[in-house]
Protein backbone atom coordinates (compact mmCIF):
# COMPACT_ATOMS: atom_id res chain seq x y z
CA UNK A 1 0.00 0.00 0.00
CA UNK A 2 1.07 3.66 -0.62
CA UNK A 3 2.88 5.13 2.26
CA UNK A 4 1.61 9.14 2.49
CA UNK A 5 3.43 9.76 5.72
CA UNK A 6 0.56 10.27 7.95
CA UNK A 7 -1.07 8.17 10.54
CA UNK A 8 -4.57 8.23 12.76
CA UNK A 9 -3.33 9.36 16.19
CA UNK A 10 -4.11 6.29 19.16
CA UNK A 11 -7.07 7.86 21.77
CA UNK A 12 -5.56 9.53 24.63
CA UNK A 13 -9.12 9.13 26.49
CA UNK A 14 -9.28 6.70 29.77
CA UNK A 15 -11.83 4.43 29.21
CA UNK A 16 -12.97 3.20 32.81
CA UNK A 17 -13.75 -0.18 31.94
CA UNK A 18 -10.71 -1.04 29.99
CA UNK A 19 -8.40 -0.33 32.93
CA UNK A 20 -6.44 -3.20 34.70
CA UNK A 21 -7.10 -3.12 38.08
CA UNK A 22 -4.88 -5.34 39.37
CA UNK A 23 -2.55 -3.70 41.07
CA UNK A 24 -4.02 -0.94 42.75
CA UNK A 25 -6.86 -4.38 44.25
CA UNK A 26 -3.36 -5.37 45.60
CA UNK A 27 -2.03 -2.29 47.25
CA UNK A 28 -5.36 -1.16 48.89
CA UNK A 29 -5.32 -4.49 50.15
CA UNK A 30 -2.37 -4.71 51.87
CA UNK A 31 -1.80 -0.83 52.37
CA UNK A 32 -5.22 0.32 52.97
CA UNK A 33 -3.99 3.81 53.81
CA UNK A 34 -3.31 4.33 50.09
CA UNK A 35 -7.01 4.74 49.08
CA UNK A 36 -7.24 8.27 51.34
CA UNK A 37 -4.81 9.84 48.79
CA UNK A 38 -5.62 13.51 47.71
CA UNK A 39 -2.99 14.28 45.08
CA UNK A 40 -1.97 16.93 47.56
CA UNK A 41 2.00 15.98 46.07
CA UNK A 42 3.74 16.48 49.52
CA UNK A 43 5.33 13.36 49.04
CA UNK A 44 7.05 14.28 45.48
CA UNK A 45 7.68 17.99 46.74
CA UNK A 46 10.20 16.39 49.31
CA UNK A 47 11.26 13.70 47.13
CA UNK A 48 15.03 13.40 46.61
CA UNK A 49 14.89 11.42 43.28
CA UNK A 50 11.96 13.77 42.00
CA UNK A 51 14.70 16.79 42.56
CA UNK A 52 16.78 14.86 39.95
CA UNK A 53 15.03 12.83 38.01
CA UNK A 54 11.18 12.36 36.65
CA UNK A 55 10.19 10.54 39.25
CA UNK A 56 6.84 11.58 40.43
CA UNK A 57 5.39 9.51 43.54
CA UNK A 58 2.13 11.12 42.91
CA UNK A 59 1.63 10.75 39.59
CA UNK A 60 2.57 6.89 39.81
CA UNK A 61 -0.24 6.57 42.54
CA UNK A 62 -2.32 7.84 39.15
CA UNK A 63 -0.89 5.53 36.68
CA UNK A 64 -1.75 2.58 39.02
CA UNK A 65 -5.20 3.30 39.24
CA UNK A 66 -5.14 3.90 35.15
CA UNK A 67 -3.33 0.19 35.14
CA UNK A 68 -0.30 2.14 33.02
CA UNK A 69 2.18 0.10 34.08
CA UNK A 70 5.11 0.92 31.52
CA UNK A 71 6.01 3.84 32.85
CA UNK A 72 5.73 2.39 36.69
CA UNK A 73 8.08 0.00 35.41
CA UNK A 74 10.58 2.52 33.96
CA UNK A 75 10.72 4.59 37.32
CA UNK A 76 9.66 2.27 39.91
CA UNK A 77 13.95 1.81 40.33
CA UNK A 78 14.65 5.31 41.28
CA UNK A 79 12.72 5.39 44.75
CA UNK A 80 15.72 5.26 47.25
CA UNK A 81 13.33 4.11 49.92
CA UNK A 82 14.62 7.10 52.07
CA UNK A 83 11.11 7.28 53.68
CA UNK A 84 11.00 11.10 53.55
CA UNK A 85 7.49 10.84 51.70
CA UNK A 86 6.23 8.96 54.52
CA UNK A 87 7.64 11.46 57.43
CA UNK A 88 5.08 14.61 55.20
CA UNK A 89 2.30 12.77 53.67
CA UNK A 90 -0.45 14.85 55.91
CA UNK A 91 -3.13 11.09 55.30
CA UNK A 92 -0.02 9.40 57.26
CA UNK A 93 0.16 6.83 53.85
CA UNK A 94 2.76 4.39 54.26
CA UNK A 95 4.59 5.42 50.89
CA UNK A 96 7.43 3.15 51.44
CA UNK A 97 5.17 0.35 51.97
CA UNK A 98 3.42 1.42 48.15
CA UNK A 99 6.76 1.49 46.64
CA UNK A 100 7.75 -2.15 47.97
CA UNK A 101 4.34 -3.08 47.36
CA UNK A 102 4.47 -1.69 43.42
CA UNK A 103 7.96 -3.73 43.20
CA UNK A 104 6.12 -7.28 44.26
CA UNK A 105 2.65 -6.49 42.47
CA UNK A 106 4.47 -5.67 39.34
CA UNK A 107 5.79 -9.22 39.35
CA UNK A 108 3.27 -11.01 40.97
CA UNK A 109 0.64 -10.01 38.45
CA UNK A 110 3.37 -10.41 35.40
CA UNK A 111 2.94 -6.63 34.72
CA UNK A 112 7.25 -6.60 34.37
CA UNK A 113 8.69 -6.93 30.74
CA UNK B 1 -49.33 46.42 66.76
CA UNK B 2 -46.95 43.12 66.69
CA UNK B 3 -43.26 43.21 67.55
CA UNK B 4 -41.86 40.82 65.19
CA UNK B 5 -43.10 39.11 61.69
CA UNK B 6 -41.05 36.64 60.67
CA UNK B 7 -41.60 35.77 57.14
CA UNK B 8 -40.80 32.19 56.36
CA UNK B 9 -41.48 28.97 58.69
CA UNK B 10 -38.13 26.69 58.07
CA UNK B 11 -36.04 25.75 60.93
CA UNK B 12 -34.37 28.96 61.38
CA UNK B 13 -37.81 31.41 61.17
CA UNK B 14 -39.20 28.83 63.80
CA UNK B 15 -36.46 29.04 65.42
CA UNK B 16 -35.94 32.62 65.91
CA UNK B 17 -39.66 33.11 66.65
CA UNK B 18 -39.16 30.38 69.77
CA UNK B 19 -36.36 32.19 71.15
CA UNK B 20 -38.23 35.97 70.26
CA UNK B 21 -41.39 34.56 72.17
CA UNK B 22 -39.03 33.41 75.30
CA UNK B 23 -37.91 37.05 75.39
CA UNK B 24 -41.44 38.40 75.85
CA UNK B 25 -42.20 39.64 72.59
CA UNK B 26 -45.31 39.25 70.10
CA UNK B 27 -44.63 37.01 67.59
CA UNK B 28 -46.29 35.97 64.03
CA UNK B 29 -44.87 33.72 61.47
CA UNK B 30 -46.15 33.86 57.61
CA UNK B 31 -45.21 30.57 55.48
CA UNK B 32 -46.04 30.88 52.36
CA UNK B 33 -46.91 26.52 51.95
CA UNK B 34 -49.06 24.44 53.47
CA UNK B 35 -46.28 22.98 56.29
CA UNK B 36 -43.89 24.17 58.16
CA UNK B 37 -40.03 22.73 58.23
CA UNK B 38 -39.14 24.55 54.91
CA UNK B 39 -36.30 22.39 52.72
CA UNK B 40 -35.47 20.52 55.93
CA UNK B 41 -39.14 18.48 55.47
CA UNK B 42 -37.69 16.99 52.65
CA UNK B 43 -34.73 15.70 53.46
CA UNK B 44 -33.71 12.06 54.96
CA UNK B 45 -30.69 12.39 57.38
CA UNK B 46 -28.06 15.71 58.04
CA UNK B 47 -24.44 15.19 58.30
CA UNK B 48 -22.09 14.26 59.79
CA UNK B 49 -24.11 12.24 62.29
CA UNK B 50 -26.87 10.89 59.91
CA UNK B 51 -29.29 12.04 62.47
CA UNK B 52 -33.10 11.51 60.89
CA UNK B 53 -34.07 15.25 59.65
CA UNK B 54 -37.47 14.25 60.75
CA UNK B 55 -36.58 14.61 64.59
CA UNK B 56 -35.01 18.24 63.64
CA UNK B 57 -38.67 18.81 62.60
CA UNK B 58 -40.42 17.30 64.93
CA UNK B 59 -38.44 18.97 68.02
CA UNK B 60 -39.53 22.29 66.17
CA UNK B 61 -43.35 21.71 65.29
CA UNK B 62 -43.36 20.68 69.29
CA UNK B 63 -41.68 23.91 70.44
CA UNK B 64 -43.88 25.75 68.45
CA UNK B 65 -47.40 23.83 69.50
CA UNK B 66 -46.06 24.10 73.07
CA UNK B 67 -45.88 28.21 72.74
CA UNK B 68 -48.79 28.51 71.02
CA UNK B 69 -47.20 31.12 68.18
CA UNK B 70 -49.34 32.21 65.51
CA UNK B 71 -48.28 31.15 62.04
CA UNK B 72 -50.36 31.57 59.22
CA UNK B 73 -49.18 28.97 56.43
CA UNK B 74 -50.79 29.63 52.68
CA UNK B 75 -49.61 32.88 53.09
CA UNK B 76 -47.70 34.58 50.40
CA UNK B 77 -45.99 38.05 51.26
CA UNK B 78 -46.70 40.23 48.07
CA UNK B 79 -44.51 43.28 49.42
CA UNK B 80 -43.30 44.52 52.81
CA UNK B 81 -44.07 48.46 52.92
CA UNK B 82 -41.62 50.66 55.70
CA UNK B 83 -43.84 53.38 57.29
CA UNK B 84 -42.82 57.16 58.13
CA UNK B 85 -42.86 56.40 61.93
CA UNK B 86 -40.34 53.08 61.41
CA UNK B 87 -42.97 50.05 61.45
CA UNK B 88 -43.69 47.95 58.66
CA UNK B 89 -46.68 47.06 56.89
CA UNK B 90 -46.45 43.42 55.32
CA UNK B 91 -49.64 43.07 51.95
CA UNK B 92 -49.55 39.08 51.79
CA UNK B 93 -52.33 36.87 49.29
CA UNK B 94 -54.74 37.15 52.73
CA UNK B 95 -57.05 39.93 52.35
CA UNK B 96 -55.48 41.90 55.61
CA UNK B 97 -52.42 43.47 55.89
CA UNK B 98 -50.10 43.14 59.45
CA UNK B 99 -47.90 46.04 61.25
CA UNK B 100 -45.23 45.20 63.17
CA UNK B 101 -42.24 46.92 64.27
CA UNK B 102 -39.58 44.33 63.45
CA UNK B 103 -39.31 41.91 60.38
CA UNK B 104 -37.41 39.20 59.78
CA UNK B 105 -36.44 37.46 56.69
CA UNK B 106 -36.36 33.68 56.97
CA UNK B 107 -37.14 32.74 53.29
CA UNK B 108 -34.31 30.15 53.17
CA UNK B 109 -33.42 29.01 49.19
CA UNK B 110 -34.75 26.65 46.97
CA UNK B 111 -32.71 24.45 45.02
CA UNK B 112 -31.56 24.29 41.45
CA UNK B 113 -33.10 23.32 38.47
CA UNK B 114 -31.15 20.75 37.23
CA UNK B 115 -33.12 20.12 33.99
CA UNK B 116 -31.38 23.89 33.15
CA UNK B 117 -28.34 21.87 33.07
CA UNK B 118 -29.34 20.05 29.59
CA UNK B 119 -26.32 18.44 28.55
CA UNK B 120 -26.63 16.40 32.12
CA UNK B 121 -29.74 14.49 30.63
CA UNK B 122 -32.34 15.10 33.74
CA UNK B 123 -35.51 14.98 32.78
CA UNK B 124 -34.41 13.34 30.09
CA UNK B 125 -32.97 10.02 30.84
CA UNK B 126 -34.44 8.09 33.32
CA UNK B 127 -31.01 7.25 35.29
CA UNK B 128 -30.52 10.87 36.19
CA UNK B 129 -31.35 12.15 39.94
CA UNK B 130 -30.79 14.80 41.72
CA UNK B 131 -29.53 14.70 45.59
CA UNK B 132 -32.92 15.91 46.50
CA UNK B 133 -34.72 13.06 44.36
CA UNK B 134 -32.58 10.52 46.78
CA UNK B 135 -33.20 12.16 49.96
CA UNK B 136 -36.92 12.03 48.97
CA UNK B 137 -36.95 8.41 48.72
CA UNK B 138 -34.42 7.32 51.75
CA UNK B 139 -37.03 9.73 53.77
CA UNK B 140 -40.23 7.62 52.37
CA UNK B 141 -38.17 4.18 52.78
CA UNK B 142 -34.78 3.24 54.52
CA UNK B 143 -34.33 0.17 51.95
CA UNK B 144 -31.78 -0.10 49.78
CA UNK B 145 -32.28 2.17 46.75
CA UNK B 146 -33.05 0.81 43.20
CA UNK B 147 -32.67 2.17 40.09
CA UNK B 148 -36.06 3.32 38.26
CA UNK B 149 -36.15 0.29 35.79
CA UNK B 150 -34.89 -2.11 38.71
CA UNK B 151 -31.69 -2.58 37.12
CA UNK B 152 -29.13 -3.45 39.37
CA UNK B 153 -26.68 -0.54 40.22
CA UNK B 154 -22.92 -1.85 39.42
CA UNK B 155 -21.65 1.87 39.27
CA UNK B 156 -22.84 4.87 40.18
CA UNK B 157 -21.64 8.38 39.82
CA UNK B 158 -22.09 11.39 41.83
CA UNK B 159 -21.58 15.00 40.42
CA UNK B 160 -20.80 17.66 42.75
CA UNK B 161 -21.23 21.64 42.02
CA UNK B 162 -24.40 21.07 39.87
CA UNK B 163 -25.11 24.77 39.35
CA UNK B 164 -22.87 25.85 41.92
CA UNK B 165 -19.33 27.89 40.60
CA UNK B 166 -20.73 27.49 37.35
CA UNK B 167 -21.15 31.41 35.22
CA UNK B 168 -23.44 29.34 32.69
CA UNK B 169 -26.07 28.81 35.14
CA UNK B 170 -25.80 31.86 36.29
CA UNK B 171 -24.40 30.97 39.91
CA UNK B 172 -20.92 31.71 40.57
CA UNK B 173 -20.61 30.91 43.85
CA UNK B 174 -20.18 27.61 45.99
CA UNK B 175 -23.20 25.99 47.82
CA UNK B 176 -20.96 24.98 50.27
CA UNK B 177 -22.87 21.56 51.62
CA UNK B 178 -23.10 19.68 48.53
CA UNK B 179 -19.72 18.26 48.85
CA UNK B 180 -20.16 16.53 52.16
CA UNK B 181 -23.76 15.70 51.01
CA UNK B 182 -22.31 14.09 48.24
CA UNK B 183 -19.91 11.99 50.51
CA UNK B 184 -22.77 10.54 52.67
CA UNK B 185 -24.88 9.50 49.91
CA UNK B 186 -22.38 8.00 48.58
CA UNK B 187 -21.75 6.32 52.01
CA UNK B 188 -25.05 5.57 52.53
CA UNK B 189 -25.45 3.66 49.11
CA UNK B 190 -22.22 1.82 49.77
CA UNK B 191 -23.81 0.59 52.95
CA UNK B 192 -26.94 -0.63 51.44
CA UNK B 193 -25.09 -1.97 48.14
CA UNK B 194 -21.48 -2.70 49.40
CA UNK B 195 -21.07 -4.26 45.49
CA UNK B 196 -22.02 -0.93 44.08
CA UNK B 197 -18.95 1.03 42.70
CA UNK B 198 -19.37 4.66 43.38
CA UNK B 199 -17.49 7.81 41.79
CA UNK B 200 -17.40 11.21 42.77
CA UNK B 201 -16.52 13.78 40.11
CA UNK B 202 -15.08 16.77 42.06
CA UNK B 203 -13.17 20.27 41.67
CA UNK B 204 -12.86 21.17 44.72
CA UNK B 205 -13.74 19.17 47.74
CA UNK B 206 -14.96 21.97 50.29
CA UNK B 207 -15.24 19.74 53.57
CA UNK B 208 -15.30 22.45 55.95
CA UNK B 209 -17.50 21.85 59.01
CA UNK B 210 -16.50 19.36 61.83
CA UNK B 211 -16.53 15.98 60.82
CA UNK B 212 -16.78 16.35 57.20
CA UNK B 213 -13.07 15.31 56.77
CA UNK B 214 -13.87 12.70 59.04
CA UNK B 215 -16.70 11.33 56.75
CA UNK B 216 -14.27 12.24 53.50
CA UNK B 217 -11.67 10.27 54.57
CA UNK B 218 -14.26 7.12 55.38
CA UNK B 219 -15.52 7.06 52.13
CA UNK B 220 -11.79 6.66 50.80
CA UNK B 221 -10.71 4.26 53.20
CA UNK B 222 -13.49 2.43 53.84
CA UNK B 223 -16.10 2.08 51.40
CA UNK B 224 -13.34 2.68 48.38
CA UNK B 225 -15.99 5.29 47.10
CA UNK B 226 -13.38 7.03 44.14
CA UNK B 227 -12.70 10.71 43.71
CA UNK B 228 -12.39 12.05 40.92
CA UNK B 229 -10.88 15.35 39.98
CA UNK B 230 -12.64 16.81 37.44
CA UNK B 231 -16.13 18.59 35.88
CA UNK B 232 -18.69 16.35 34.00
CA UNK B 233 -19.03 17.79 30.25
CA UNK B 234 -21.82 15.84 28.93
CA UNK B 235 -24.03 12.70 29.44
CA UNK B 236 -25.16 10.64 26.75
CA UNK B 237 -27.32 7.14 27.08
CA UNK B 238 -26.02 3.83 25.78
CA UNK B 239 -28.82 1.43 23.94
CA UNK B 240 -29.45 -0.14 27.26
CA UNK B 241 -30.30 3.00 29.39
CA UNK B 242 -26.88 3.10 31.25
CA UNK B 243 -25.22 6.25 31.07
CA UNK B 244 -21.98 7.56 29.24
CA UNK B 245 -19.88 10.71 31.25
CA UNK B 246 -17.10 12.41 29.90
CA UNK B 247 -14.88 14.49 31.57
CA UNK B 248 -11.48 15.55 32.34
CA UNK B 249 -9.13 13.52 34.81
CA UNK B 250 -7.40 16.23 35.96
CA UNK B 251 -4.98 14.89 37.74
CA UNK B 252 -3.92 12.99 35.10
CA UNK B 253 -4.41 15.41 32.58
CA UNK B 254 -6.49 13.03 29.55
CA UNK B 255 -9.99 12.60 28.63
CA UNK B 256 -12.34 10.55 30.86
CA UNK B 257 -15.07 7.99 29.87
CA UNK B 258 -17.08 6.11 32.13
CA UNK B 259 -20.45 3.99 31.96
CA UNK B 260 -22.72 4.37 35.04
CA UNK B 261 -26.21 2.83 35.74
CA UNK B 262 -27.16 5.73 37.85
CA UNK B 263 -25.75 9.34 37.92
CA UNK B 264 -26.64 11.45 41.08
CA UNK B 265 -26.46 15.50 40.68
CA UNK B 266 -25.59 17.52 43.42
CA UNK B 267 -27.84 20.25 42.98
CA UNK B 268 -27.34 23.95 44.58
CA UNK B 269 -29.09 26.61 46.46
CA UNK B 270 -30.45 29.91 44.80
CA UNK B 271 -32.32 32.41 45.88
CA UNK B 272 -36.21 32.19 46.73
CA UNK B 273 -37.72 34.19 43.78
CA UNK B 274 -39.91 35.64 45.99
CA UNK B 275 -37.21 37.04 48.28
CA UNK B 276 -35.96 39.00 45.29
CA UNK B 277 -39.78 39.98 45.11
CA UNK B 278 -40.60 41.39 48.48
CA UNK B 279 -36.63 42.46 48.50
CA UNK B 280 -37.34 44.87 45.97
CA UNK B 281 -40.45 46.38 47.32
CA UNK B 282 -38.98 47.90 50.18
CA UNK B 283 -35.32 48.32 48.57
CA UNK B 284 -33.39 45.28 50.54
CA UNK B 285 -29.82 45.38 48.89
CA UNK B 286 -28.98 42.08 47.84
CA UNK B 287 -25.77 40.41 46.89
CA UNK B 288 -24.41 39.35 43.17
CA UNK B 289 -25.38 36.03 44.14
CA UNK B 290 -28.86 37.12 44.52
CA UNK B 291 -29.17 36.48 48.27
CA UNK B 292 -29.82 39.30 50.86
CA UNK B 293 -26.51 41.25 51.44
CA UNK B 294 -25.84 41.18 55.15
CA UNK B 295 -24.90 44.59 56.80
CA UNK B 296 -21.73 43.70 57.92
CA UNK B 297 -21.11 40.22 57.12
CA UNK B 298 -18.56 40.82 60.98
CA UNK B 299 -20.30 42.64 63.52
CA UNK B 300 -24.28 42.43 61.95
CA UNK B 301 -24.35 39.18 60.33
CA UNK B 302 -28.52 39.46 60.67
CA UNK B 303 -28.85 43.19 59.76
CA UNK B 304 -29.76 44.60 55.99
CA UNK B 305 -29.47 48.02 54.75
CA UNK B 306 -33.01 48.64 56.05
CA UNK B 307 -33.17 49.50 59.26
CA UNK B 308 -35.70 47.13 61.86
CA UNK B 309 -35.30 44.71 59.00
CA UNK B 310 -33.46 41.23 60.18
CA UNK B 311 -32.80 37.87 58.49
CA UNK B 312 -32.26 34.44 59.38
CA UNK B 313 -30.52 31.58 57.76
CA UNK B 314 -30.15 30.79 54.32
CA UNK B 315 -31.68 33.87 53.23
CA UNK B 316 -27.89 35.29 53.07
CA UNK B 317 -26.56 32.84 51.39
CA UNK B 318 -26.37 28.59 51.45
CA UNK B 319 -26.06 27.79 54.46
CA UNK B 320 -25.44 24.09 56.45
CA UNK B 321 -28.57 23.22 59.06
CA UNK B 322 -26.08 24.21 62.25
CA UNK B 323 -24.77 27.35 60.23
CA UNK B 324 -28.44 28.06 59.45
CA UNK B 325 -29.42 27.79 63.44
CA UNK B 326 -26.62 30.07 64.31
CA UNK B 327 -27.62 32.34 62.24
CA UNK B 328 -31.10 32.61 63.56
CA UNK B 329 -29.82 32.58 67.28
CA UNK B 330 -27.95 35.36 66.28
CA UNK B 331 -30.87 37.26 64.43
CA UNK B 332 -32.64 36.77 68.34
CA UNK B 333 -29.66 38.67 69.54
CA UNK B 334 -30.09 41.45 66.94
CA UNK B 335 -33.81 42.22 67.14
CA UNK B 336 -33.81 41.85 70.82
CA UNK B 337 -31.72 44.61 71.12
CA UNK B 338 -33.42 46.99 68.63
CA UNK B 339 -36.71 46.81 69.95
CA UNK B 340 -34.96 48.01 73.62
Amino acid sequence: MKQFGFATSKSRTIEYEKINSALISYIVENEPSFSSCMSCGSCTATCSAANLTFFNIRRLNMQIRLGEFENIRQEIDKCMLCGKCLLVCPRGINTRNVIMLIKKGLVTFNLVE
Amino acid sequence: MIDVIIIGAGIAGIDTACNLHDAGYDVLVLEKEKSMGGNVQHWSTLFPSKRNAHEVISYYTEQVRKRGITMYLNTFVNSIKKQDDGSFEIHTSREVSFKCKSVIIATGYSLFNAQRKEEYGYGIYSHVLTSADLEKHWQKQSAEFVSPTQKPLNKVAFIHCVGSRDEKSGNHYCSKVCCVTAVKQAITLKQQSPHTQVFCFYMDLRMYGPGFEEMYREAQEKWGIQFIRGRLSEVAEHIDGSLQLKAEDTLSARPFKISVDMLVLMVGMESQKSTAMFAESCNITCASNRFIQPLDHHLQPNATNVEGLFTAGACIGPLSVFDTLNHSKSATLAVTSYLK
